[in-house]
C-alpha cells in the first residue's frame, strides 16, 4: 500500500535531480558556450568602421538567403595574419615563458610555507590560513599598484637596500620582467599554497615515520613520500597559477615595461587601441585552445590513474 | 618453592645475572613541554624476548617504544640496543623495525611495493628483493593481493601487510604499537598466536606496546606494567597475575578483590589481619607483611569458594548475601554482598553438566578461601 506513495517521491526526487543537473548546464550554455560562439563569429569577420567594428552583420529580419549569404564571407584570415606575423607567435611563447617560470618560482616559494603550515601546532593553523586568504580582502589591483610603490628606483625596497648598504644606487626592478614575475608570484601565491597545504594536512605523519623506519634519509622520506603524496594539490596549484597567468593583463601593463610581451596585453591594445575586434577574437580563441589542451590532457591522465586506482 | 603458573617456554635470560640486556634504558626520562611521559625509567629487555609494555593511554608505553625507534630523544639518560648507545642514531640507521598502530601503509604503493620499500632502502638486487617479498607475503598468506593498493584491502589484510613490511628487512627487534587494535577479537586472538609462532620461527625480539591485559598475557615472556611514566611491576604473565606488587598491578590485570585491613599479629610467616569488613584473615605475610601496620589483602574470584554452608575453619570466611549471578558458560560469577556492603566476586568453575540444587539470587552464602590463595599488600 505504501508502494504507489513511495514511487511518487522517488518520481519527485527524480525530477528535482534532472533539474538540478540541467541548471548548471543552461548557465555554462549561457554564460561560456554563447559568448565563446559570439567570439568565435567575431574572429571570422572583418574589422570595419562602424558600430559594431566588424563585418559582415547577420540581419536576422533578412532572411535565409541574406543570412547565407553573410555567413559565406566569413573567413579565416586573421588566424593566417597570427600566424603569419612573428609579434603574435613571440607573444604567445613569451607568455608561456613567463607563465612557467612564474608557476616554478611559485611552486618553490607555496610549497615550504603550506609544508610550515601543515606541521605547525594544529592551534595555529587557522590563524595561518588567515594569513594566507588575507590579502583577498584588498582589490587586486590596488595591491599591484602597491608594488608599484615598493619596486619603483625611489621606493620602498631600493630606499631599504640603499640604507642597509647592499647596493649604491637604486635598481631598475619596475618596468622589467622580473617585476613581472615578482607580481605574480606575490598575486598567485594562495593558489599554490592552498591546494597543497590541504593535501600536506590530510597527510598521516606516520608514513614518513615509517619510511625513516623503513631506512630513509629525511630527505629521502620526504621525496618519495611527502612530496610524492602532495603529487595532486601539487598539480592543482600550478595549474590555478599557470591558467590565468599566461592570459595576465593588469600584472604586465602595470609592473612590466614596453619589451615585456604578453597575449592578455597585445589582446587589449588590438582591442582598445586598434579597435580591431576580430584580431582581438581571434588571438583570444587561440589562447583558449593553447590552454584547453594541457587541462584536457591532465584531467584524461588524472581520470586514468584515478580508474587504475579501483 | 610452588612455579606460578605454567611458562610458555623454558627461557628466563632476566633470571641470569650474567646474561648482557638487548635492549637497555638507563635511568630515562622524556619531557615534553611540562608533560613528563617518561619518568627516570630504567628497563632491561633481554634477546629473542616476547616483552610487552602495558598500561592505559598516557602512561608513557609508546613514548618509549618511539624512542627506541629514534623518533624521540631521551630528554635525560641513556638507551643502549646491544650494547651500542643509541643517541644520535637517526631513525634510518637503527637495526630496527615498527609497525605502526596506523599501519602507516603507503596508499600510493602497491602491497609489493609497500612491503619491497624498505629492501629498496638497503639496495638490496633486485631478484632478491623479488623472493624475499614473495616470502613475506607468503607468510601473512597475501600471495595474490600483491599487487592491490592498500584501500583495497580489509582492516585484517592491511594489519598483515604492516606486520610483513616491518619484518621484510629482518630487524633484529621488532616493535609493534598497538599492533592488534583495530581488528575484532577473533581475528585478533588468531592474530596472536601467529605473531608468537613468527618471533619463534624468526628468532627476532618483539617489544609490543598494548593496552589490552588479554593481549600482554597471551604473548608476552615478560610484561612492564606501567603507569604515569613509571614501570610498575615487571615480571612474567604469571608473577604480574599471581605475585602483583601493588594494588595497581593487581586491579591491571584481570579481576581482583581486595580487603582494606590491620595486620595484628605476625607468626611464623603468617600474619593476621582484622579486614574492615569485619572478618579474619590469615595469610603469608609475604614482604609486605608488618605488624600493626595498615595493608590491604587481594585475592583472585577464581580463588574463592562459594557454600551454603559456614566452612570449618576460624579464618578466612565470610558470610554474605548472593547480589547477582552472571552465567558465562564456562564458569559463573557470583557478586556477593556481604554484611558490611562490600560487593566480592567469586567464580566457579562449572565443571559438570548441571547441577542439581544451585545457589540461587539472595540466597545467604559463605564465601571462603586458604591461607595461600591471597596477597597481602602495602599499597
Amino acid at each position: 500500500m505504501a508502494q504507489p506513495e513511495q514511487a511518487n517521491r522517488t518520481g519527485g526526487s527524480e525530477a528535482f535531480r534532472r533539474i538540478a543537473i540541467v541548471v548548471p548546464y543552461l548557465w555554462l550554455l549561457a554564460l561560456f558556450l554563447l559568448p565563446f560562439l559570439i567570439v568565435f563569429r567575431i574572429s571570422l569577420s572583418e574589422p570595419v568602421l562602424a558600430m559594431p567594428p566588424y563585418a559582415p552583420q547577420f540581419d536576422w529580419s533578412a532572411g535565409w538567403q541574406e543570412f547565407l549569404e553573410a555567413l559565406s564571407q566569413l573567413s579565416p584570415a586573421n588566424y593566417l595574419w597570427l600566424a603569419e606575423d612573428a609579434l603574435y607567435r613571440n607573444a604567445y611563447l613569451s607568455s608561456l615563458r613567463i607563465a612557467l617560470i612564474s608557476t616554478a618560482l611559485t611552486l618553490l616559494i607555496g610549497f615550504p610555507l603550506a609544508y610550515g603550515m601543515a606541521r605547525a601546532p594544529e592551534r595555529l593553523r587557522p590563524i595561518l590560513l588567515m594569513l594566507v586568504i588575507l590579502p583577498f580582502w584588498t582589490s587586486f589591483l590596488i595591491r599591484v599598484y602597491a608594488w608599484i610603490g615598493i619596486l619603483k628606483p625611489e621606493g620602498l625596497l631600493n630606499q631599504f637596500l640603499m640604507w642597509i648598504g647592499v647596493i649604491g644606487e637604486p635598481l631598475t626592478i619596475l618596468n622589467t620582467d622580473t617585476a613581472v614575475y615578482i607580481g605574480i608570484v606575490y598575486s598567485y601565491l594562495p593558489f599554490m599554497v592552498l591546494p597543497i597545504y590541504a593535501t600536506l594536512e590530510r597527510m598521516d605523519h606516520s608514513l614518513v615515520e615509517a619510511a625513516l623506519d623503513l631506512g630513509c634519509t629525511a630527505f629521502g622520506a620526504f621525496w618519495k613520500v611527502t612530496a610524492r603524496l602532495a603529487l595532486p594539490g601539487i598539480a592543482a596549484g600550478c595549474l590555478l597559477v599557470f591558467i590565468p597567468a599566461v592570459g595576465e593583463f593588469v600584472i604586465p601593463d602595470l609592473l612590466g615595461g614596453t619589451e615585456t610581451l604578453m597575449i592578455g596585453r597585445t589582446l587589449w591594445i588590438e582591442f582598445f587601441a586598434n579597435r580591431d575586434w576580430p584580431v582581438a577574437s581571434a588571438v583570444a580563441i587561440l589562447l583558449l585552445l593553447l590552454l584547453v589542451v594541457p587541462i584536457v590532457l591532465f584531467q584524461n591522465a588524472q581520470a586514468r590513474a584515478q580508474e587504475k586506482a579501483k | 618453592m610452588k612455579s606460578l603458573g605454567n611458562v610458555r617456554r623454558s627461557f628466563a635470560p632476566w633470571a641470569d645475572s650474567s646474561a648482557r640486556p638487548y635492549i637497555a634504558f638507563e635511568n630515562v626520562t622524556k619531557r615534553f613541554d611540562d608533560f613528563t611521559a617518561v619518568d627516570d625509567l630504567t628497563l632491561h629487555v633481554f634477546e629473542r624476548e616476547f616483552f610487552s609494555l602495558l598500561g592505559p593511554s598516557g602512561c608513557g608505553k609508546t613514548t618509549l617504544l618511539r624512542m627506541l625507534a629514534g623518533f624521540e630523544e631521551p630528554t635525560a639518560g641513556d638507551i643502549f640496543l646491544d650494547g651500542q648507545p643509541l643517541k644520535n642514531v637517526p631513525p634510518h640507521r637503527r637495526p630496527v623495525n615498527m609497525m605502526f598502530q596506523s599501519y602507516a601503509l603507503f596508499p600510493h604503493l602497491t602491497v609489493a611495493d609497500n612491503v619491497a620499500f624498505g629492501l629498496k632502502q638497503e639496495g638490496m638486487a633486485r631478484g632478491e628483493i623479488a623472493e624475499r617479498v614473495g616470502r613475506m607475503l607468503k607468510l601473512v598468506r597475501l600471495e595474490q593481493f600483491a599487487s592491490r593498493k592498500p584501500h583495497q584491502l580489509s582492516g585484517g589484510q592491511r594489519q598483515r601487510v604492516a606486520l610483513a613490511r616491518s619484518i621484510a628487512k629482518r630487524p633484529k627487534l621488532l616493535l609493534l604499537d598497538e599492533p592488534l587494535g583495530a581488528l575484532d577479537k577473533k581475528l585478533r586472538e588468531q592474530t596472536q598466536f601467529e605473531l608468537m609462532d613468527l618471533q619463534e620461527e624468526l628468532g627476532l625480539t618483539f617489544m609490543i606496546v598494548t593496552h589490552d591485559q588479554e593481549e600482554a598475557m597471551t604473548m608476552s615472556d615478560r610484561i612492564a606494567v606501567m603507569d604515569a611514566g613509571v614501570v610498575r611491576q615487571v615480571g612474567t604473565p604469571a608473577e604480574i597475575y599471581e605475585a602483583p606488587s601493588s594494588r595497581y598491578v593487581a586491579d591491571f590485570i584481570g579481576n581482583v578483590n581486595t580487603f582494606e585491613g590491620r595486620v595484628t599479629a605476625i607468626e611464623n610467616g603468617m600474619a593476621d589481619m582484622a579486614a574492615s569488613d569485619g572478618f579474619a584473615i590469615r595469610t603469608h605475610a609475604g614482604a609486605h607483611g608488618r605488624s600493626g601496620a595498615h595493608a590491604y589483602f587481594a585475592i583472585r574470584p577464581e580463588k574463592i569458594e562459594v557454600t551454603r554452608q559456614r566452612p570449618d575453619q576460624e579464618h578466612n570466611a565470610v558470610e554474605g548475601e548472593v547480589w547477582d549471578i552472571a552465567y558465562l558458560g564456562g564458569l559463573t560469577v557470583f557478586n556477593v554482598k556481604l554484611d558490611s556492603g562490600t560487593i566480592v566476586k567469586a567464580t566457579v568453575l562449572n565443571t559438570e553438566r548441571g547441577v542439581e540444587d544451585p545457589i540461587g539470587y539472595e540466597e545467604r552464602v559463605w564465601l571462603s578461601f586458604t591461607p595461600d590463595c591471597g596477597l597481602l599488600l602495602e599499597n
